[in-house]
């Protein structure tokens, strides 16, 4: 039997913490271990993380990368409702929104799923 | 601490990451460095964004207030200490009031037994009282309502702190600086480093952005049982930096503590609050992380290497705060079989009342907390598009801004009413009418700020 992909939320790969300016989050992603960065470089895109904000209207969506450890930082422009300053939102700074991030499914093919000892 | 060219390591430790912080978090933190037996200063930083346009308004009231009032929790389990073994305390809980809060820690001295202590104050960052109306005009961001500022504090950096430090104080209180400074400072003051040495004051400053935020870097924040454990969460330790003269440094914890640092927690709080980071903007210098790298070199200590720097930023920030209506909160709870069905009548019951008063509120909020709240927008989108999950004990909260109290209390009143006239088996109803305080940001001339400190 051919082994299958196993499909798997970002956060059994990375983990992450959300950070506030005024309207502005920044949500990093870090992989827990450095075989999974490639996996992370090509599906945690801008366009992904994007498409899972959508409801928030972000502006802009940036990703800097650092390989050095093996970690990303997403910039999302204009998604707080004016954050701290204007947001009728219980969490007004957007804390929890790494874990909205962190939800996002990622598909590791067979191999790197037992390198890692991933399971569905 | 004087002005020296001194090779020998410094120590920094952080006794508060927020002035909601714990009391008791400094001391293991003293004991640990006192223990090392090396020079060593000690940062508390309890001044947050809007902080700061709280206590601007209790000095409107009291012109001795002003200044972080729990200042003497958080330094009497301490102070003794400190001033015992020489090791500085370096904090921004001077607030809107910094020499109120120089006055407050003499006679904190003064209860424990010290004789009179040598308190450094920074001021200068205060734009209402330091710049002229027509350079202010210049420089807030407009349109702005004059009448509704309450503040307006520029983030001043590390000079004047170790200015301070160099003519031998003890203390030294700020209002509002950057963060990192607070380390900075004492780095600046010890090691002798030239102010535009890019590299070294980048590696300072990263080390402030470490250990800023308390018990971030040591497990605080971090924990996700299965995935991130963290031992003794309870008794998490607070961070210590081991700052070497090349601008190298070493992150751990105080000694017998709980929590953890290790290289995960470390990145996630290098990257907390941080843009672009090729680029992260502080009053004393343009830091870069792109290239730096974390490495454990034992248990709870992580060497962080190759932070660069580039030269600073011809303007300063500063925050503005003006007053803004109110906020009206209320809160319901309905449990058990069709509770979010009855918890969505009673928000349409309460959209509804919304409508009808004599002045309207048409743009609340409502949550169902328990099915879905803090990652839905404010415009209701993230509602619309996500079904809500199966849930058998949901809190419904409306919540809205408003320009009088009066239009906050009608909210509050028509959540409550749905005690008797609402749908079925409605308890437990909570609400909340706070003031709301609106903020912005602006950029500053280095050319306008002056930035003085005293010793008393």
């Amino acid at each position: 039997m051919k082994p299958t992909p196993v499909r798997v939320p970002l956060y059994r790969l990375a983990h992450g913490r959300t950070g506030d300016k005024g309207n502005r989050s920044n949500i990093s992603v870090i992989a827990f271990d450095p075989r999974a960065w490639e996996l992370l470089l090509a599906q945690v895109t801008e366009e992904r993380v994007a498409e899972l904000f959508a409801a928030r209207r972000p502006s802009r969506v940036t990703r800097y990368l650092l390989p050095k450890l093996q970690a990303m930082n997403f910039v999302l422009d204009d998604i707080l409702d004016g954050g701290v300053n204007g947001s009728l939102n219980l969490d007004a700074h957007g804390k929890t929104l790494s874990c909205l991030l962190l939800s996002l499914p990622v598909t590791v093919d067979a191999a790197l799923a037992q390198e890692l000892e991933l399971t569905p | 601490m004087a002005h020296s060219k001194d090779s020998r390591p410094l120590l920094i430790g952080c006794g508060a990451g927020f002035a909601g912080d714990r009391w008791d978090a400094a001391g293991p933190v003293v004991d640990t460095l006192i223990a090392r037996g090396r020079s060593a200063a000690l940062m508390f930083e309890t001044l947050a964004e809007r902080t700061l346009a709280l206590a601007q308004l209790k000095k409107r009231s009291d012109p001795e207030a002003g200044y972080e009032p729990t200042l003497a929790q958080f330094l009497a389990p301490v102070l003794a200490r400190c001033v015992a073994h020489g090791i500085p305390i370096i904090g921004n809980f001077g607030a809107a009031n910094p020499r109120g809060a120089a006055l407050a820690l003499q006679e904190l001295a003064r209860r424990l037994g010290l004789g009179p202590l040598r308190i450094g104050v920074v001021e200068g960052d205060d734009l209402l009282s330091t710049l002229s109306a027509a350079d202010l005009d210049r420089v807030l961001p407009s349109p702005l309502d004059r009448s509704s500022l309450v503040s307006a504090n520029v983030y001043l950096g590390a000079s004047a702190i170790a200015q301070c430090l160099g003519a031998g104080a003890q203390i030294v209180v700020t209002g509002r600086v950057a963060d990192p400074a607070l380390a900075l400072g004492p780095m600046l003051a010890h090691f002798g480093w030239a102010e535009d040495d890019w590299d070294l004051l980048a590696s300072g400053t990263m080390a402030g952005h470490l250990l800023e935020c308390g018990a971030q870097v040591c497990g605080g924040y971090f924990a996700d049982p299965g995935l991130k454990d963290v031992p003794d969460l309870a008794r998490v330790g607070f961070p210590i930096v081991e700052m070497q003269a090349s601008g190298s440094f070493v992150i751990t914890k105080a000694d017998h503590s709980g929590g953890r640092v290790d290289a995960r927690t470390v990145k996630e709080q290098l990257l907390y609050e941080i843009h672009d980071p090729a680029a992260y903007l502080t009053p004393d210098v343009v830091a870069d992380i792109s290239e730096t790298q974390v490495d454990e070199i034992a248990p709870n200590r992580v060497r962080v290497v190759g932070v660069r720097g580039h030269g600073r930023p011809d303007t300063l920030k500063a925050t503005v705060c003006f007053e803004g209506g109110w906020l009206a909160e209320g809160e319901i709870s309905y449990a058990g079989p069709s509770a979010l069905a009855r918890a969505q009548l009673a928000a349409q019951v309460v959209r509804e009342r919304l409508a009808l008063l004599p002045e309207p509120v048409s743009d609340a909020r409502y949550d169902f907390i328990g099915a879905a709240s803090v990652f839905a927008d404010d415009g209701g989108r993230w509602l619309a598009e996500h079904p809500l999950p199966p849930c058998s004990d949901v809190r419904l909260r409306v919540a809205a801004r408003t320009a009088t109290r009066a239009q906050a209390e009608q909210l509050t009143r028509e959540v409550l009413a749905l005690y008797t006239c609402g749908p079925a088996g409605g308890g437990g109803v909570r609400s909340q009418i706070t003031p709301h305080l609106a903020s912005d940001s602006c950029y500053v001339p280095r050319a306008l700020i002056s930035e003085r400190w005293s010793i008393g």
